[in-house]
């Protein structure tokens, strides 16, 4: 972590609060917690990435806005086998056969995990989670006892394996309050490389676990590969104060916090126009 | 070439699958052996132990009708299109009664098959490793590594009594041609003791032989080989057909009335024939939206040795 982060540090930064009030003709009015807001923050995360392993949900449809936007050239990756996706219609889903037709290769199961996923070939996992706890363990598996769970979760499905070898991973939360970001997860699905040092003697996994979380409130970042989440942005309208009470620990807050660029105009026109007209992901 | 395996799925079903069995129904959002497991469900199976990396809504139907009491599988939801809700009521609320599950990652599940096929007594991999996983299914083990590099996570073999797999084609003695998504379908017919093929198309051999590089499971892996059009159906066959989201769509809250489900089960399977009694009372019209138009692959030369 930087030397000058405080816990619930100073407000915006100067040159974001200044751009505060006075709108852009350009800039788009849809609030921060809806999916147009969330995919366009998750779309500039990949700026500058070569190759995304994106999971089921929301990462589908904000690496599709990606690809129009700020990274033509990424090479999209889905457990499902593809490689190098070029779609002609938005994906409904990570095995979806417009994935397929036109891709660039369409790999075995095994060549895909073991060869470009264990090979380190991924920059960027790109996931959804039902919790992400203070250091980025992931739980996707259930809520409560896992023995007899309150809500049964979709579990690991690729996201245990993505974690254990991919450079980043960004998450993006539906939700942020004490029991979507709690201070330790219910059940660790993913585990962070906090996590994974502890179990001493055994082979670590290269992957640098959670390195971002966008959520309605803002975006948390994590300095290093053993330190802990902290905020990094608000989204317009959103406290420091705020996201920091809707946090389940001390979240510390960087001296130089910033506030979310508003998406562009022609990012939600593309998202509702062009990419998502069938509402799947924008509901 | 060995001889023709080509027989009806009623057959086919009667023959390898039953109760008690475990069973792999695999097929990663893309072929998913849909008719084969309606089958099973006509023939009322009982107390099978489901393989499926991603249980799906043809999870959720051998659920409601009763076949399986375990699942071993690597995902527990139904994609984009949510919650597999009786999955969830009987994990949940044990209603009507509790499912024992046994949970690995993707790639733990597909080691697991490919173990199998391999006759290996465990294979490495590097997730686990801090996860709660292994707590939560004992037979996610660690082993040190004879060559210093410290311990690894294994997961143990999955042989299947019999996996069923759905294809574009096959010839009659069972040589299976699939492209696009492939899933676990190679791994888990070599990892069984008897495999099932349904395809869209029998073909001849010739076929099959002038591109032997799309023949994902050879002829001698395969028992029973039944043409059955559609039998992806609501997933879909990459080339034939696109999947059925608005089914998709539909089953979410059909799942989430256990009474509903249950209706479902009595009126789409055990009201219906076969699978082509299914395809009828889903119509023409359903069906000529699920069309998808020609994208051919172009060709590649073998080349053959000149006289």
């Amino acid at each position: 972590m930087t030397a000058d982060s405080s816990r619930h540090g100073s407000g915006p930064s100067t040159a974001e609060r200044s751009s505060a009030g006075r709108p852009v003709a350009d800039v788009a009015d849809v609030p921060p917690h809806s999916a147009e807001f969330l995919a366009t923050v998750a779309a500039r995360e990949l700026a500058g990435r070569h190759r995304v392993f994106a999971g089921v949900g929301l990462p589908t449809l904000a690496v599709d806005l990606a690809k129009r936007t700020v990274n033509p050239g990424v090479e999209l990756v889905y457990e499902s086998g593809v490689v190098g996706a070029h779609p002609e219609a938005m994906a409904e889903g990570i095995a979806d056969s417009v994935l397929v037709s036109g891709s660039e290769a369409m790999l075995s199961m095994d060549a895909l995990f073991g060869y470009v996923l264990q090979g380190g070939y991924v920059d960027v996992g790109f996931l959804g989670a039902a919790q992400v706890d203070r250091v980025g363990n992931i739980n996707t598996s259930v809520i409560g006892d896992w023995r007899r769970p309150e809500v049964r979760l979709p579990g690991s499905g690729g996201a245990s394996d993505i974690m254990a070898s991919a450079r980043e991973i960004v998450v993006v939360l539906r939700r942020h309050d004490p029991h979507a970001l709690p201070a330790d997860v219910d059940f660790c699905t993913s585990p962070s490389p906090v996590r994974a040092r502890r179990q001493e003697g055994f082979h670590q996994p290269e992957g640098a676990g959670v390195t971002t979380v966008i959520t309605p409130l803002g975006i948390l970042r994590r300095p290093d590969r053993y330190g802990e989440l902290e905020l990094a942005a608000v989204h317009p309208g959103v406290t420091v104060a705020e996201a920091a009470e809707n946090t389940g620990w001390d979240l510390r807050v960087r001296a130089d916090v910033a506030e979310t660029p508003r998406p562009r105009a022609e990012d939600v026109r593309l998202l509702r126009e062009e990419i998502d007209t069938v509402r799947l992901y924008l509901r | 070439m060995t001889g023709s395996k080509v027989t009806t799925l009623t057959e086919a079903v009667a023959a390898h699958v039953r109760d008690g069995m475990t069973v792999a129904l695999e097929g990663f959002g893309h072929l998913i052996p849909f008719a084969a497991g309606h089958e099973i469900i006509r023939q009322r199976r009982r107390d099978l132990t489901m393989c499926r990396m991603t249980p799906d809504i043809l999870t959720d139907q051998l659920l409601v009708a009763g076949c399986v009491s375990r699942l071993v599988a690597s995902f527990f939801a139904s994609g984009s299109a949510g919650s597999l809700y009786e999955i969830r009521r009987r994990v949940e609320q044990h209603d009507p009664a509790p499912l024992e599950t046994e949970e690995y990652s993707h790639y733990g599940m597909y080691c697991r098959y490919e173990a199998g096929a391999k006759r290996l007594p465990f294979q490495p991999l590097l997730s686990y490793v801090g996860s709660d996983l292994p707590a939560l299914n004992p037979r996610i083990r660690s082993v040190e590594s004879p060559y210093g590099e410290g311990r690894v996570y294994v997961v143990p073999p999955l042989n299947p009594d019999v996996t069923i797999v759905h294809a574009q084609r096959a010839d009659a003695s069972g040589n299976t041609q699939l492209w696009g998504i492939t899933g676990a379908q190679a791994p888990a017919a070599y990892a069984a003791s008897a495999v099932i093929v349904t395809v869209e198309e029998i073909v001849a051999p010739e076929v099959v032989r002038a591109d032997p590089n799309r023949t994902l499971i050879p002829a001698h892996a395969v028992d029973a080989v039944v043409e059955v059009p559609g039998g992806a159906h609501p997933s879909y066959a990459q080339g034939c057909y696109d999947r059925d989201s608005a089914f998709y769509r539909e089953w979410t809250p059909i799942s989430r009335d256990r009474e509903a489900a249950l209706a479902w089960i009595d009126e789409w399977i055990h009201g219906t024939a076969d699978h082509a009694g299914y395809l009828a009372k889903l119509g023409q019209q359903r069906w000529d939206g699920l069309r998808v138009a020609p994208a051919p692959s172009g060709s590649v030369s073998y080349g053959r040795r000149k006289e």
